[in-house]
């Protein structure tokens, strides 16, 4: 047992280093320094530049596109993206539909799809939550009904993030009501751009138009476009939900994170002191900052675990609850720490706007991204679920 | 970056594992607990003969497996999971790691006496007025010739009374609080004008309050340099305190599969209360808490060998965790047992209260995270 970078991955880091600082985009940068709302461009361009490098999906088989990084390597390289604040690369993707397919999808599919996700060519959703299928997510009731070589897919699917931008969607769909639950779901692409298929913003609390509703009346989808066997699409979504979760602890983010939150506590005044001179602040900070090393050395140990082919089990629940609660508390203490500077609404740069927004920069988003990442105990299954994921998985309750 | 367990480090926890599985069963700790000696001296013979265990830790050339502060690690875990309560964290942990990081005649001479279990050592730092700082030190040694002459009162000394040696703080110079003028004795425990006031802990074990009535003392006593003791103590308390960090993993994993066993098997309103969910959500709380301590542990093993300033704060930051992390599952645990929970009679309780004194052990929460700020968050 060691924590020590051989001289190859002292190596490789330096390589990401020197690459990041060379062709990350200053217009990009200067963007997210001033707090403003990313757009689908601005989510690709950092994109297209690591899929030119051939870095887009590091978690992927080298057969499929992948970099043949170790274990150490992709710490390394997470490390280091969050180091330079990257903007952060779309999951969809890259972290869901594309380990689906290249998992249970045809050779077809395989070839179709999977370099129109590294190339960044096709934008993805999902389609998975219906209004009244939130945690209890094998309840959904979008039908698809076999006709010819197609199905006739009707229904709705809510939170679905970044649709307005999205090429494609994968969605799970009952194709037999009269099957249990679970075994009467199947897992389909679909085209956004078909006919029958309506996307309605859902705003959410800090102003963002990042979640929408998806409208699905009569859409017809090829029976090619179903991954896996019929009914069988639920083993796709639990493979995807534990991929999911992999990540989800976010320490690297976090690490990032914590340094912003000294830095706006450094400047801020608090009497005649930093405020990270204020005990009770300087107390918070440090206690996630020791809550944060327990969540890296308990993924440290999870990654060790996989490797040696035994992860990524249910433990990985404990990852994505206390990831989120960090992810959370730091919002909070950002949100803190700009004092009055928090309420004033900044709605982006309009049309001709030169205007400096009120307030330092780092105060804009403050409270908006406190809203907003609320939602990270409630997705990718709430905490709860998870809990009693652990329950059952690990306890044997 | 490594996470994985060599085949000896396997070895070492599946060999103690077995071993404590056969001879440390809840009604036999009791029984020796509340004999007169307190202990069992067959345990501690075997532990150093039959397998070799406490040379885990040390070199191969004093007779030791070449392990270290993981191999440490690994044997406190196993002694946390039966609230053992034999001296290896003070003989081998303490008084082994400032033997090995002194090295020369010293190490030579005690190192094979330890591997062998000759020898007991038990560690006289804290003071009455003390608390965790080990600097704030009434204890003197005034030179004398070749040697040092002893005064002092040590305060809840574990494992004295059965000690051979004692590891003792003192001032050879500075006023009570000063970081310069500290040293470090490796004294007989039988010297004339050690008085010792014998006691029972409220964790099962034992120790005294040990009163230094002018002690005379050999001059080769001395580990390391006089009067600039302090690093070396720091060092040897911080080895320490992730020790009891995996103490206490171990403790807590036991509170925690207890605490889930009980709910399997207690029924009320007709159901194992285990079904209940405000009851699996919490021991899967503890089951967190668990694995955290057991990731903070490893997280100290593994930069113990930094730079003070950084392995102080890595310490400080395993111990907080570690602290709350005890606390929670220790008081959770005895909740979810209900009334049995607060009585002798079942072993759950005596684990509480191990993971209770292990919380301020080496400081509490409090003081680590005061520490952990003054190195990483200072102004």
């Amino acid at each position: 047992m060691d924590m020590e970078f051989s001289p190859e991955d002292l190596a490789f880091q330096q390589e990401v280093r020197d690459f990041i600082a060379e062709n990350y985009p200053a217009e990009l940068r200067e963007k997210q320094d001033e707090g403003e709302e990313m757009s689908k461009e601005d989510f690709l361009v950092w994109h297209k530049i690591l899929h030119k490098k051939g870095w887009i999906a590091p978690a992927w088989p080298v057969e499929y596109g992948g970099t043949g990084w170790t274990p150490t390597q992709r710490f390394i390289w997470s490390e280091e993206t969050a180091r330079a604040d990257c903007i952060r690369l779309m999951p969809f993707g890259l972290a869901m539909v594309g380990p689906v397919i290249y998992t249970f999808g045809t050779p077809e599919q395989k070839a179709h799809f999977l370099p129109r996700i590294l190339s960044g060519e096709d934008w993805w959703c999902q389609g998975y939550s219906e209004p009244g299928s939130g945690s209890d997510l094998a309840s959904l009731r979008t039908t698809a009904v076999r006709d010819g070589d197609d199905y006739i897919v009707n229904g709705q699917k809510t939170w679905t993030t970044l649709a307005q931008h999205a090429d494609w969607g994968f969605f799970l769909v009952r194709t037999d009501k009269d099957a249990k639950q679970q075994e009467g779901i199947s897992f389909l692409l679909i085209d956004m751009k078909s006919p029958g298929i309506t996307v309605r913003p859902i705003i959410t609390l800090g102003g963002e138009h990042e979640v929408n509703e998806v409208w699905l009346e009569d859409v017809r989808v090829p029976v090619s476009q179903r991954v896996y066997e019929e009914n069988k699409g639920w083993t796709c979504a639990k493979f995807l939900l534990a991929h999911e979760r992999t990540g989800i602890a976010g320490v690297a983010a976090s690490k990032r994170g914590i340094e912003k939150v000294k830095a706006i506590a450094r400047t801020e005044v608090d009497g005649d002191k930093p405020l990270l001179a204020n005990a009770f602040f300087k107390r918070k900070v440090a206690e996630l900052e020791v809550d944060l090393a327990a969540l890296e050395f308990t993924e440290l140990r999870s990654l060790a675990g996989a490797n040696a082919g035994r992860g990524p089990g249910p433990e990985s629940s404990l990852l994505k609850i206390k990831g989120s609660e960090i992810q959370q508390r730091l919002t909070e203490l950002s949100l803190e720490a700009v004092g009055h500077y928090g309420a004033p609404y900044f709605r982006g740069f309009g049309e001709g706007d030169n205007e400096h927004p009120i307030g330092p920069d780092y105060a804009h988003r403050a409270a908006p991204t406190y809203f907003n990442m609320r939602k990270t105990t409630i997705y990718g299954g709430s905490n709860e679920i998870q809990r009693n994921i652990i329950a059952k998985m690990v306890l044997g309750l | 970056m490594d996470f994985t367990y060599t085949e000896t480090q396997d070895m070492i926890r599946d060999t103690l594992s077995r071993f404590l599985s056969d001879t440390y069963d809840f009604d036999t700790r009791q029984k020796f607990i509340n004999s007169d000696s307190g202990r069992d001296p067959a345990i501690w013979a075997a532990l150093a003969q039959e397998l070799g265990m406490l040379g885990a830790a040390f070199d191969e050339n004093h007779g030791g497996l070449g392990g270290g502060a993981l191999e440490n690690a690994i044997v406190m875990e196993e002694l946390g999971k039966v609230i053992g309560i034999e001296p290896y964290l003070p003989t081998v942990v303490i008084a082994g790691g400032a033997l090995k990081a002194v090295g020369g005649a010293q190490a030579d001479a005690m190192i094979p006496e330890i591997i062998a279990g000759n020898a007991i050592i038990a560690f006289a730092y804290a003071e009455p007025q003390g608390r965790y700082d080990l600097a704030n030190l009434r204890t003197t040694a005034k030179k004398d010739g070749a040697g040092y002459v002893l005064n002092g009162h040590k305060g809840v000394v574990y494992a004295a009374p059965w000690a051979t040696h004692l590891l003792v703080t003192a001032r050879t110079g500075g006023a009570t609080r000063d970081r310069e003028g500290v040293s470090l004795f490796l004294i007989d425990a039988n010297l004339p004008g050690i008085v010792r006031r014998d006691y029972p802990t409220v964790d099962g074990s034992r120790a005294s309050e040990i009163y230094f009535e002018n002690v005379a003392i050999p001059g080769d006593a001395l580990l390391g340099g006089e009067g600039t003791g302090l690093p070396l103590i720091e060092q040897i308390v911080d080895e320490a305190t992730i020790a009891v960090c995996a103490e206490a993993t171990g403790v807590m994993q036991k509170l925690h599969e207890g605490t889930l066993e009980y709910t399997q098997q207690r029924k009320q309103f007709g159901v194992p209360i285990a079904k209940f969910q405000v009851l699996q959500h919490r021991m899967v709380d503890m089951f967190m808490e668990v694995e955290q301590a057991r990731s903070m542990t490893i997280m100290g093993v593994l930069k113990l060998g930094l730079p003070a300033n950084e392995r102080m704060a890595a310490v400080s930051a395993a111990k907080a965790k570690v602290a709350r992390g005890a606390n929670f599952v220790g008081q959770n645990a005895i909740q979810t047992h209900g009334g049995i929970g607060i009585t002798q009679e079942l072993a759950i309780g005596h684990y509480f209260k191990r993971a209770t004194m292990i919380e301020s052990q080496f400081g509490s929460h409090d003081y680590h995270m005061d520490r952990y700020e003054r190195i990483v968050l200072a102004d």
